[in-house]
């Protein structure tokens, strides 16, 4: 009994890693997140992590859904968002249960432009929404909403046109020479981002988008690093999603925290969450803010990790330690670490300062408990409370209890126990 | 013919370190031959764990 459950555990295993390093993502469209994102309904606001309740919401979480809910129009004051929510009227649901993520808070509603990305190996299509430094971070201010709205009216209809001009953008390929100059693609996704403006351009150009509009649009691109966060993000759940519901298989399928816990999910526990307190990030604070000031752990970005990039590839990434902190020889180990508790390594998505070796791909509960080794993740930090900006960046390891309440619960399932 | 006792005494010791990695850079500070060896106790010494993983790993 026990040897052949091991033996099918192997199988499933294996076959979840074929998946991830099948997944061939494309950006398909740019859409309104109403038109494309599976049960996203009126007066829904979809978040970051697991599933948490308004009163358990973080801080940070909290001012970014007051947020949205001025963006949307559903309230007209912070006082008459709060109302709202305290009564019950507007529904908080995980990005993670509509085949979405969104990065820090996380918060999506119907009117906010989203990424599609198909994973054309499987048909599965992914959602992530853009990426920017205040709102997601739970600042609902009326600059802060700016950025949204122009996202909203100007930016994403944009690239919407460019990319229907051109049939879609293949992302793969961006992602493989990302990696190999310097960008792990979590925190420092910077050539990533410039290779996607480089292909947007002209498509752009040639859609025939009004001048000021276009302008405006490669204005952005060019200047925001981080812009392809938002894309590896969508690729990632688009390359993950796949190797969800695989019986016997302990390859976790998301790694997600909302400010309060953070949580995995496993492929042969299929639609459970395994949560634990969210951890504190340690690394390096913007100035005017510090230890006191930060939030717990937060956002949907570690799918990025999830697939084997982000903390896992900060080896072939130095450039991001002033970012986070650490030192060259420190992100070789990590990177080398995770090759301990994954299930192979990339063909495709290779670190030439690992010696071209892939990247580390397939998370096995079973290895990170029996190593007592979790995954590491690179991120930003959001405040405690409220109403700020980003304040720093940093690292950060799931707690193992995660994984260890998985492992007790793949025993029942599987009638170990 | 010396026996293997007078050998390590006059040759010095070398030395096997297991786990933490502290006590191996602390030998080599002070000159001696060392090879480290990553090693933790299973799922950090949690019987539990461990009795779950002999069934799974």
């Amino acid at each position: 009994m026990a040897k052949d459950i091991k033996t099918r555990i192997e199988t499933a295993n294996a076959e979840a890693f074929r998946r991830m390093v099948a997944a061939d993502p494309v950006l398909v469209d740019v859409a309104p997140a109403g038109d494309v994102i599976p049960g996203l309904t009126d007066k829904m606001v979809l978040h970051s992590g697991p599933p948490v309740d308004w009163q358990r919401m973080s801080g940070a979480q909290k001012g970014a859904v007051i947020g949205m809910l001025l963006f949307e129009g559903w309230a007209r004051s912070k006082e008459e968002a709060i109302k709202l929510l305290e009564d019950g009227a507007i529904t908080l649901e995980p990005n993670h249960h509509h085949q979405t993520v969104g990065p820090m808070a996380g918060t999506i509603t119907r009117s906010m432009w989203v990424f599609v990305v198909e994973n054309k190996a499987f048909g599965n299509r992914a959602y992530c929404r853009q990426v920017e430094g205040r709102q997601q971070f739970g600042d609902s201010s009326q600059e802060a909403l700016q950025d949204l709205i122009r996202w909203h009216d100007t930016w994403a209809p944009a690239l919407r046109a460019g990319l229907r001009q051109m049939g879609g953008l293949s992302l793969k390929p961006i992602i493989a020479r990302a990696l190999q100059m310097g960008d792990e693609l979590h925190n420092r996704p910077h050539a990533a981002s410039s290779l996607f403006a480089n292909a947007m351009a002209v498509p752009m150009i040639e859609a025939g988008i009004p001048k000021e509009a276009l302008i405006s649009t490669l204005r952005y691109l060019a200047g925001h690093q981080l812009f392809f966060l938002g894309l590896s993000m969508a690729a990632a759940k688009a390359t993950a999603d796949p190797a969800r519901g695989i019986e016997y298989s302990t390859v976790v399928t998301a790694m997600a925290r909302n400010g309060t816990e953070f949580g995995i999910q496993v492929s042969g526990l299929e639609g459970e969450w395994f949560t634990a307190l969210a951890p504190p990030v340690k690394g390096l604070f913007l100035p005017g803010y510090g230890e006191q000031d930060a939030g717990l752990d937060i956002g949907d970005s570690a799918i990025t990790e999830t697939v084997g990039w982000g903390g896992f590839v900060l080896g072939g990434a130095p450039g991001i330690l002033s970012f986070v902190g650490g030192t060259p020889e420190e992100a070789l180990s990590y990177s080398r670490d995770m090759r301990q508790i994954t299930v192979s390594t990339s063909p495709e998505f290779l670190i030439p300062a690992l010696g071209f070796e892939g990247t580390a791909v397939g998370i096995d509960v079973r290895k990170v408990v029996q190593t007592n080794i979790p995954p590491i993740i690179d991120t930003a930090m959001a405040h405690k409370n409220p109403g700020h900006p980003i304040i720093g960046a940093g690292l950060v390891r799931p707690p193992l209890d995660c994984f260890k309440r998985a492992l007790i619960r793949f025993a029942e399932k599987y009638g170990l126990k | 013919m010396k026996t293997k006792l007078e050998e390590l005494l006059q040759n010095g010791p070398v030395v096997i370190s297991l786990g933490v990695r502290e006590f191996a850079e602390s030998l080599q500070d002070q000159g001696v031959e060392v090879v480290h060896v990553d090693w933790s106790p299973p799922a950090g010494g949690d019987a539990e764990m461990a009795e779950l993983l002999d069934k799974l790993l």
